[in-house]
Protein backbone atom coordinates (compact mmCIF):
# COMPACT_ATOMS: atom_id res chain seq x y z
CA UNK A 1 0.00 0.00 0.00
CA UNK A 2 2.81 2.36 0.89
CA UNK A 3 4.38 2.30 -2.55
CA UNK A 4 1.13 3.38 -4.20
CA UNK A 5 0.98 6.43 -1.96
CA UNK A 6 4.58 7.33 -2.73
CA UNK A 7 4.15 6.67 -6.46
CA UNK A 8 1.33 9.14 -6.48
CA UNK A 9 3.50 11.97 -5.25
CA UNK A 10 6.25 11.34 -7.76
CA UNK A 11 5.42 12.20 -11.37
CA UNK A 12 5.36 8.61 -12.62
CA UNK A 13 2.38 7.17 -14.57
CA UNK A 14 -0.78 7.82 -12.59
CA UNK A 15 -1.97 5.02 -10.37
CA UNK A 16 -5.01 4.39 -12.58
CA UNK A 17 -2.72 3.39 -15.44
CA UNK A 18 -0.98 0.77 -13.36
CA UNK A 19 -4.27 -0.90 -12.54
CA UNK A 20 -5.73 -3.79 -14.52
CA UNK A 21 -9.24 -3.25 -15.88
CA UNK A 22 -12.06 -4.79 -13.86
CA UNK A 23 -15.03 -6.29 -15.71
CA UNK A 24 -18.40 -4.51 -15.46
CA UNK A 25 -19.93 -7.68 -14.01
CA UNK A 26 -17.40 -7.82 -11.22
CA UNK A 27 -18.07 -4.14 -10.43
CA UNK A 28 -21.82 -4.66 -10.51
CA UNK A 29 -21.58 -7.72 -8.26
CA UNK A 30 -19.29 -6.02 -5.76
CA UNK A 31 -21.43 -2.90 -5.52
CA UNK A 32 -24.69 -4.89 -5.46
CA UNK A 33 -23.36 -6.83 -2.48
CA UNK A 34 -22.42 -3.55 -0.80
CA UNK A 35 -25.89 -2.14 -1.51
CA UNK A 36 -27.49 -5.26 -0.10
CA UNK A 37 -25.47 -5.45 3.13
CA UNK A 38 -24.88 -1.80 3.92
CA UNK A 39 -26.85 -0.52 6.87
CA UNK A 40 -26.53 3.03 8.15
CA UNK A 41 -24.59 4.71 5.38
CA UNK A 42 -23.06 2.81 2.54
CA UNK A 43 -19.56 4.32 2.52
CA UNK A 44 -18.07 2.20 5.34
CA UNK A 45 -19.13 -0.86 3.38
CA UNK A 46 -17.74 0.51 0.14
CA UNK A 47 -14.48 1.05 2.04
CA UNK A 48 -14.43 -2.57 3.22
CA UNK A 49 -15.15 -3.92 -0.26
CA UNK A 50 -12.90 -1.61 -2.28
CA UNK A 51 -9.91 -1.20 0.05
CA UNK A 52 -9.89 -4.20 2.40
CA UNK A 53 -11.30 -6.97 0.21
CA UNK A 54 -10.74 -6.15 -3.48
CA UNK A 55 -7.73 -3.88 -2.84
CA UNK A 56 -8.67 -1.70 -5.81
CA UNK A 57 -7.51 1.41 -3.91
CA UNK A 58 -5.31 2.02 -0.88
CA UNK A 59 -6.53 3.97 2.15
CA UNK A 60 -5.22 7.32 1.03
CA UNK A 61 -6.51 7.00 -2.54
CA UNK A 62 -9.86 6.01 -1.14
CA UNK A 63 -9.94 8.92 1.29
CA UNK A 64 -9.14 11.31 -1.55
CA UNK A 65 -11.74 9.86 -3.91
CA UNK A 66 -14.25 9.91 -1.10
CA UNK A 67 -13.49 13.54 -0.27
CA UNK A 68 -13.86 14.66 -3.87
CA UNK A 69 -17.13 12.73 -4.23
CA UNK A 70 -18.36 14.17 -0.96
CA UNK A 71 -17.67 17.74 -2.01
CA UNK A 72 -19.33 17.17 -5.40
CA UNK A 73 -23.13 17.48 -5.36
CA UNK A 74 -25.36 14.43 -5.03
CA UNK A 75 -24.98 11.23 -3.03
CA UNK A 76 -21.39 10.46 -2.06
CA UNK A 77 -21.75 6.70 -2.49
CA UNK A 78 -23.26 6.95 -5.97
CA UNK A 79 -20.55 9.41 -7.00
CA UNK A 80 -17.87 7.02 -5.72
CA UNK A 81 -19.46 4.12 -7.61
CA UNK A 82 -19.51 6.18 -10.82
CA UNK A 83 -15.94 7.46 -10.32
CA UNK A 84 -14.39 4.13 -9.33
CA UNK A 85 -16.40 2.24 -11.96
CA UNK A 86 -15.14 4.64 -14.59
CA UNK A 87 -11.54 4.45 -13.39
CA UNK A 88 -11.53 0.64 -13.40
CA UNK A 89 -13.86 -0.17 -16.28
CA UNK A 90 -14.74 2.91 -18.35
CA UNK A 91 -18.30 4.03 -19.04
CA UNK A 92 -19.63 0.48 -18.85
CA UNK A 93 -17.91 0.02 -15.53
CA UNK A 94 -19.41 3.24 -14.19
CA UNK A 95 -22.94 2.27 -15.24
CA UNK A 96 -22.50 -1.23 -13.85
CA UNK A 97 -21.27 0.02 -10.47
CA UNK A 98 -24.07 2.59 -10.10
CA UNK A 99 -26.83 0.17 -11.16
CA UNK A 100 -25.36 -2.51 -8.90
CA UNK A 101 -25.18 -0.16 -5.94
CA UNK A 102 -28.74 1.17 -6.27
CA UNK A 103 -30.92 -1.70 -7.49
CA UNK A 104 -30.97 -3.96 -4.39
CA UNK A 105 -31.68 -1.15 -1.89
CA UNK A 106 -34.25 0.36 -4.26
CA UNK A 107 -36.27 -2.85 -4.22
CA UNK A 108 -35.75 -3.49 -0.50
CA UNK A 109 -36.62 0.02 0.62
CA UNK A 110 -39.90 -0.06 -1.32
CA UNK A 111 -40.84 -3.42 0.23
CA UNK A 112 -39.97 -1.93 3.63
CA UNK A 113 -42.07 1.15 2.90
CA UNK A 114 -45.10 -1.04 2.19
CA UNK A 115 -44.51 -3.06 5.37
CA UNK A 116 -43.77 0.06 7.40
CA UNK A 117 -47.09 1.56 6.38
CA UNK A 118 -48.83 -1.48 7.83
CA UNK A 119 -46.71 -2.29 10.90
CA UNK A 120 -44.82 0.91 11.74
CA UNK A 121 -46.80 1.46 14.94
CA UNK A 122 -45.75 -1.87 16.48
CA UNK A 123 -43.33 -1.05 19.38
CA UNK A 124 -40.92 -3.87 18.46
CA UNK A 125 -40.52 -2.50 14.91
CA UNK A 126 -39.98 1.00 16.24
CA UNK A 127 -37.38 -0.30 18.73
CA UNK A 128 -35.54 -2.31 16.08
CA UNK A 129 -35.17 0.84 13.96
CA UNK A 130 -33.67 2.63 16.99
CA UNK A 131 -31.23 -0.20 17.66
CA UNK A 132 -30.07 -0.26 14.05
CA UNK A 133 -29.62 3.53 14.13
CA UNK A 134 -27.34 3.30 17.19
CA UNK A 135 -25.09 0.72 15.51
CA UNK A 136 -25.10 2.81 12.34
CA UNK A 137 -23.77 5.78 14.34
CA UNK A 138 -20.96 3.56 15.68
CA UNK A 139 -20.10 2.42 12.17
CA UNK A 140 -19.82 6.01 10.95
CA UNK A 141 -17.56 6.97 13.90
CA UNK A 142 -15.37 3.92 13.33
CA UNK A 143 -14.98 4.85 9.67
CA UNK A 144 -13.93 8.37 10.66
CA UNK A 145 -11.25 6.92 12.97
CA UNK A 146 -9.98 4.50 10.31
CA UNK A 147 -9.79 7.24 7.68
CA UNK A 148 -7.93 9.54 10.06
CA UNK A 149 -5.42 6.75 10.83
CA UNK A 150 -4.65 6.47 7.10
CA UNK A 151 -3.61 10.13 6.80
CA UNK A 152 0.05 11.19 6.96
CA UNK A 153 -0.24 13.93 9.63
CA UNK A 154 -2.60 12.86 12.41
CA UNK A 155 -2.51 16.12 14.40
CA UNK A 156 -3.51 18.18 11.35
CA UNK A 157 -6.37 15.77 10.66
CA UNK A 158 -7.55 16.00 14.27
CA UNK A 159 -7.60 19.81 14.28
CA UNK A 160 -9.57 20.13 11.05
CA UNK A 161 -11.90 17.25 11.88
CA UNK A 162 -12.82 18.71 15.25
CA UNK A 163 -13.27 22.17 13.73
CA UNK A 164 -15.62 20.79 11.05
CA UNK A 165 -17.57 18.75 13.58
CA UNK A 166 -17.99 21.67 15.99
CA UNK A 167 -19.06 23.99 13.16
CA UNK A 168 -21.75 21.68 11.86
CA UNK A 169 -22.99 19.76 14.90
CA UNK A 170 -22.67 22.32 17.69
CA UNK A 171 -22.70 25.74 16.06
CA UNK A 172 -25.11 24.45 13.37
CA UNK A 173 -23.47 26.46 10.63
CA UNK A 174 -24.44 25.62 7.04
CA UNK A 175 -22.40 22.81 5.57
CA UNK A 176 -21.07 24.83 2.67
CA UNK A 177 -19.96 27.63 4.97
CA UNK A 178 -17.97 25.26 7.17
CA UNK A 179 -16.40 23.42 4.24
CA UNK A 180 -15.76 26.68 2.40
CA UNK A 181 -13.96 28.13 5.42
CA UNK A 182 -11.90 25.07 6.39
CA UNK A 183 -10.78 23.76 3.03
CA UNK A 184 -8.73 26.85 2.03
CA UNK A 185 -6.90 26.75 5.39
CA UNK A 186 -6.35 23.01 5.10
CA UNK A 187 -5.16 23.57 1.54
CA UNK A 188 -2.67 26.22 2.68
CA UNK A 189 -1.26 23.86 5.31
CA UNK A 190 -1.06 21.05 2.78
CA UNK A 191 0.57 23.28 0.18
CA UNK A 192 3.28 24.49 2.58
CA UNK A 193 4.15 20.99 3.76
CA UNK A 194 3.98 19.26 0.37
CA UNK A 195 7.33 18.57 -1.25
CA UNK B 1 -47.59 17.30 -8.20
CA UNK B 2 -46.76 15.94 -11.65
CA UNK B 3 -43.83 13.60 -12.26
CA UNK B 4 -42.10 16.38 -14.18
CA UNK B 5 -42.43 18.78 -11.25
CA UNK B 6 -41.12 16.12 -8.87
CA UNK B 7 -38.19 15.37 -11.16
CA UNK B 8 -37.33 19.06 -11.50
CA UNK B 9 -37.38 19.68 -7.75
CA UNK B 10 -35.26 16.67 -6.87
CA UNK B 11 -32.83 17.49 -9.68
CA UNK B 12 -32.32 21.10 -8.59
CA UNK B 13 -32.00 20.11 -4.94
CA UNK B 14 -29.42 17.44 -5.80
CA UNK B 15 -27.18 20.12 -7.31
CA UNK B 16 -26.77 21.80 -3.93
CA UNK B 17 -26.44 18.54 -1.97
CA UNK B 18 -22.78 19.06 -1.12
CA UNK B 19 -21.15 16.98 1.58
CA UNK B 20 -24.04 14.66 2.29
CA UNK B 21 -27.27 13.95 0.43
CA UNK B 22 -29.29 14.12 3.62
CA UNK B 23 -28.20 17.74 4.09
CA UNK B 24 -30.92 18.86 1.65
CA UNK B 25 -33.68 17.08 3.59
CA UNK B 26 -35.08 20.34 5.01
CA UNK B 27 -35.66 21.72 1.52
CA UNK B 28 -37.37 18.54 0.31
CA UNK B 29 -39.50 18.66 3.46
CA UNK B 30 -40.41 22.27 2.75
CA UNK B 31 -41.71 21.49 -0.74
CA UNK B 32 -43.42 18.14 -0.16
CA UNK B 33 -45.04 18.89 3.19
CA UNK B 34 -45.34 22.66 3.55
CA UNK B 35 -45.75 24.02 0.01
CA UNK B 36 -47.37 21.24 -2.01
CA UNK B 37 -49.02 19.28 0.83
CA UNK B 38 -48.48 15.93 -0.90
CA UNK B 39 -47.81 14.18 2.42
CA UNK B 40 -48.26 14.83 6.12
CA UNK B 41 -45.57 15.71 8.63
CA UNK B 42 -45.93 12.24 10.19
CA UNK B 43 -45.65 10.44 6.87
CA UNK B 44 -42.51 12.38 5.99
CA UNK B 45 -40.77 11.77 9.33
CA UNK B 46 -41.77 8.11 9.49
CA UNK B 47 -40.66 7.31 5.95
CA UNK B 48 -37.41 9.21 6.40
CA UNK B 49 -36.25 7.36 9.52
CA UNK B 50 -37.48 4.05 8.13
CA UNK B 51 -35.34 4.58 5.04
CA UNK B 52 -32.31 5.30 7.25
CA UNK B 53 -32.63 1.84 8.81
CA UNK B 54 -32.84 0.16 5.38
CA UNK B 55 -29.75 -1.34 3.75
CA UNK B 56 -27.96 0.63 1.06
CA UNK B 57 -27.18 4.30 0.67
CA UNK B 58 -29.05 6.57 3.08
CA UNK B 59 -30.11 8.62 0.05
CA UNK B 60 -32.88 6.05 -0.51
CA UNK B 61 -35.08 8.41 1.46
CA UNK B 62 -35.70 10.15 -1.88
CA UNK B 63 -36.98 6.82 -3.22
CA UNK B 64 -39.59 6.28 -0.49
CA UNK B 65 -40.69 9.91 -0.59
CA UNK B 66 -41.23 9.58 -4.35
CA UNK B 67 -43.14 6.38 -3.73
CA UNK B 68 -45.39 8.12 -1.21
CA UNK B 69 -46.21 10.85 -3.74
CA UNK B 70 -46.68 8.82 -6.93
CA UNK B 71 -46.08 5.10 -6.37
CA UNK B 72 -43.44 3.18 -8.31
CA UNK B 73 -43.24 5.86 -11.02
CA UNK B 74 -42.61 8.44 -8.32
CA UNK B 75 -39.89 6.29 -6.71
CA UNK B 76 -38.10 5.91 -10.04
CA UNK B 77 -38.50 9.62 -10.80
CA UNK B 78 -37.00 10.89 -7.53
CA UNK B 79 -34.20 8.32 -7.49
CA UNK B 80 -33.07 8.94 -11.08
CA UNK B 81 -33.47 12.72 -11.03
CA UNK B 82 -31.62 13.05 -7.72
CA UNK B 83 -28.75 10.65 -8.41
CA UNK B 84 -28.35 10.50 -12.20
CA UNK B 85 -27.17 14.01 -13.13
CA UNK B 86 -24.85 14.30 -10.11
CA UNK B 87 -23.26 10.91 -10.86
CA UNK B 88 -22.58 12.25 -14.38
CA UNK B 89 -20.89 15.31 -12.89
CA UNK B 90 -18.67 13.05 -10.75
CA UNK B 91 -17.83 11.05 -13.86
CA UNK B 92 -16.78 14.17 -15.75
CA UNK B 93 -14.57 15.24 -12.87
CA UNK B 94 -12.92 11.81 -12.89
CA UNK B 95 -12.62 11.87 -16.70
CA UNK B 96 -11.13 15.36 -17.07
CA UNK B 97 -9.61 15.85 -13.64
CA UNK B 98 -7.30 12.83 -13.67
CA UNK B 99 -4.82 14.15 -16.22
CA UNK B 100 -3.63 16.53 -13.49
CA UNK B 101 -3.58 13.84 -10.80
CA UNK B 102 0.16 14.22 -10.27
CA UNK B 103 0.19 18.01 -10.29
CA UNK B 104 1.15 19.43 -6.93
CA UNK B 105 -1.97 21.61 -6.69
CA UNK B 106 -4.19 18.66 -7.49
CA UNK B 107 -2.60 16.44 -4.84
CA UNK B 108 -2.78 19.26 -2.31
CA UNK B 109 -6.48 19.87 -2.96
CA UNK B 110 -7.30 16.21 -2.54
CA UNK B 111 -5.19 15.85 0.59
CA UNK B 112 -6.65 18.98 2.14
CA UNK B 113 -10.20 17.70 1.74
CA UNK B 114 -9.62 14.46 3.65
CA UNK B 115 -9.34 15.96 7.19
CA UNK B 116 -12.57 17.91 6.66
CA UNK B 117 -14.25 14.70 5.51
CA UNK B 118 -13.33 13.06 8.80
CA UNK B 119 -15.08 15.92 10.58
CA UNK B 120 -18.20 15.69 8.42
CA UNK B 121 -18.37 11.99 9.18
CA UNK B 122 -18.18 12.69 12.89
CA UNK B 123 -21.08 15.11 12.46
CA UNK B 124 -23.11 12.48 10.66
CA UNK B 125 -22.41 9.97 13.41
CA UNK B 126 -23.43 12.55 15.99
CA UNK B 127 -26.67 13.24 14.11
CA UNK B 128 -27.51 9.51 13.96
CA UNK B 129 -26.56 9.20 17.59
CA UNK B 130 -29.01 11.92 18.63
CA UNK B 131 -31.98 9.99 17.25
CA UNK B 132 -31.03 7.04 19.50
CA UNK B 133 -30.48 9.18 22.57
CA UNK B 134 -31.28 6.72 25.38
CA UNK B 135 -28.27 5.82 27.61
CA UNK B 136 -28.40 2.24 26.33
CA UNK B 137 -28.47 3.55 22.76
CA UNK B 138 -25.40 5.70 23.41
CA UNK B 139 -23.63 2.74 25.04
CA UNK B 140 -24.46 0.55 22.06
CA UNK B 141 -23.10 3.18 19.66
CA UNK B 142 -19.85 3.49 21.67
CA UNK B 143 -19.38 -0.29 21.80
CA UNK B 144 -20.09 -0.52 18.07
CA UNK B 145 -17.52 2.23 17.39
CA UNK B 146 -14.81 0.41 19.39
CA UNK B 147 -15.54 -3.03 17.92
CA UNK B 148 -15.65 -1.77 14.34
CA UNK B 149 -12.49 0.33 14.73
CA UNK B 150 -10.27 -2.39 16.15
CA UNK B 151 -11.65 -5.56 14.59
CA UNK B 152 -12.54 -6.73 11.11
CA UNK B 153 -15.92 -8.01 12.29
CA UNK B 154 -18.63 -7.62 9.63
CA UNK B 155 -20.88 -4.75 10.71
CA UNK B 156 -23.89 -6.83 9.68
CA UNK B 157 -23.66 -8.87 12.91
CA UNK B 158 -23.68 -5.77 15.07
CA UNK B 159 -26.61 -4.42 13.05
CA UNK B 160 -28.52 -7.62 13.80
CA UNK B 161 -27.65 -7.34 17.50
CA UNK B 162 -28.85 -3.72 17.48
CA UNK B 163 -32.14 -4.68 15.82
CA UNK B 164 -32.75 -7.50 18.34
CA UNK B 165 -31.89 -5.34 21.38
CA UNK B 166 -34.10 -2.57 20.03
CA UNK B 167 -37.02 -4.88 19.26
CA UNK B 168 -36.75 -6.26 22.81
CA UNK B 169 -37.08 -2.70 24.11
CA UNK B 170 -33.57 -2.61 25.60
CA UNK B 171 -32.15 0.34 23.60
Amino acid sequence: MAEVGVGEQVAVPSSSLRRAAVSPWRLMRTFALVGLCAFGGVMPWVYRAVVEQEKWLDEREFAEMWSVCMILPGATSTNVAATLGYRLGGLRGASAAVVGLLTPPFIIVLIMAVLYKRYGDVPAVHGAVRGITAVAAGLVFATAVKLAKGQPRKSVVAIFAVAACVGISILKWPLMGVVGALVPVSLAVEWRTAK
Amino acid sequence: MTLLEIAWHFFTVSLVAFGAATSVTPDIHRVLVETRHVMTEEQFAGLFSMSQAAPGTNVMFVTVLGWQVAGLAGALTTTISFLGPTALIALFVERFGTRYRNAKWHISIRRSLAPVTVGLLMSTGYLLQRSAMSPAGVALAIIATAVLTWSKLTPLWLTAVGAILGAAGLV
